[in-house]
């Protein structure tokens, strides 16, 4: 199955819920009204927050670009040992 | 010290596809001889024509490092990411290829950590994450950052890939799996590494991961763009009506 049939079923599986609520009249109706713009808001906010959360979280690694530049200067100097051209970049 | 890596009856290739890139491949090969002791293993450069005499350096590496392990394979001119792994492929002899980056992001000292990661796991794929403990990136601003997390939630949300960083390309495929996703793969640049994933995934491949560090170009200049992020968005579009 394709992924947007996926997406898209459960869409309609939540679009029939709603119907069903509006239907019984659980709620009241003007609550259940407003349910769909409650749920974009809440993964709008799900999604800002996950940009949020990994940004805070983002994983750095400064000690890498010292260590590969380490690493930069043993290779130049081995190989420029055995003939090959590392001069200019 | 770890175990000793028990790769005996593997042989892996390794493509670097390059452009411009004479100072970096040299090192790279350094390095990928220095953290690969004792592995059957060949490196295929493919070459896209490079003006700056990336392919001189290399028929220099192969005289200290042998011709049967740097193939030189080129290509007259710059042809494309996607092709140049097709290209590298059909020269392939080892059993499992690994794709990496020639600019030094990719460091070849997570390829121990990747063939002991695949032999445990018996996976098809190990692909390498920066999203995970042990992982990172060095050298992104903020913008830089934003950007990658927006679309690793975007991708996240939309497509539940089950790989926690789609667009990193420095991955180790079992030989026979990339011959199968590769050929069903049309996207370009970066999309084209989050629709190998994808589509191995939707097929039903073992996919495990290893944390790696990207240090972002030492040498030459980053690129992301508007053109970039549209070109993203269309690609998850492409990727949700075709998987």
């Amino acid at each position: 199955m394709k992924h947007i049939v996926k997406i898209m079923t459960l869409l309609m599986a939540i679009s029939a819920l709603w119907i069903g609520l509006l239907q019984t009249s659980i709620l009241p109706r003007s609550y259940t009204w407003l349910l769909p713009v409650y749920f974009v808001v809440s993964l709008g906010c799900y999604g800002l927050l996950m940009v949020g959360v990994g940004l805070m979280q983002f994983p750095t690694c400064p000690q890498e670009a010292l260590l590969l530049q380490q690493d930069v200067v043993e290779a130049k100097e081995y190989l420029k040992q055995r003939g090959v051209d590392v001069g200019s970049s | 010290m770890e175990a000793p890596l028990n790769t005996s009856k593997n042989k892996y290739s390794i493509i670097v596809p390059t452009y411009n890139e004479r100072l970096n491949i040299a090192l790279i090969v350094y390095l990928i001889f220095k953290h690969l002791r004792g592995v059957d293993f060949e490196i295929i450069v493919v070459d896209d024509g490079s003006p700056d005499g990336t392919q001189d350096i290399v028929k220099q590496l192969q005289k200290v490092y042998g011709e049967d392990r740097i193939l030189l394979r080129a290509r007259p001119s710059k042809l494309g990411l996607g092709t140049a792994y097709i290209h590298g492929l059909k020269h392939a002899s080892g059993n499992f290829v690994v794709i990496m980056d020639a600019d030094l992001s990719h460091h070849p000292k997570y390829l121990p950590s990747f063939i002991r990661k695949q032999s445990e796991t018996d996976a098809d794929i190990i692909t390498g994450t920066r999203y995970v403990t042990g992982g990172g990136v060095h050298g992104w601003n903020l913008m830089r950052k934003l950007t990658s997390r927006g679309a690793n939630v975007l991708a996240q949300t939309f497509l539940w890939p089950g790989v926690s960083d789609l667009t990193g390309s420095f991955r180790l495929y079992r030989k026979s799996v990339l011959e199968d996703i590769i050929s069903c793969c049309v996207s370009k640049g970066y999309v084209f590494q989050m629709e190998m994933i994808v589509r191995a995934s939707r097929k039903g491949y073992k996919i495990k991961e290893v944390p790696i560090t990207f240090v972002d170009r030492v040498y030459g200049s980053s690129k992301l763009g508007g053109s970039e992020i549209v070109e993203y968005l269309k690609g998850l579009a492409y990727l949700l009506v075709t998987t």
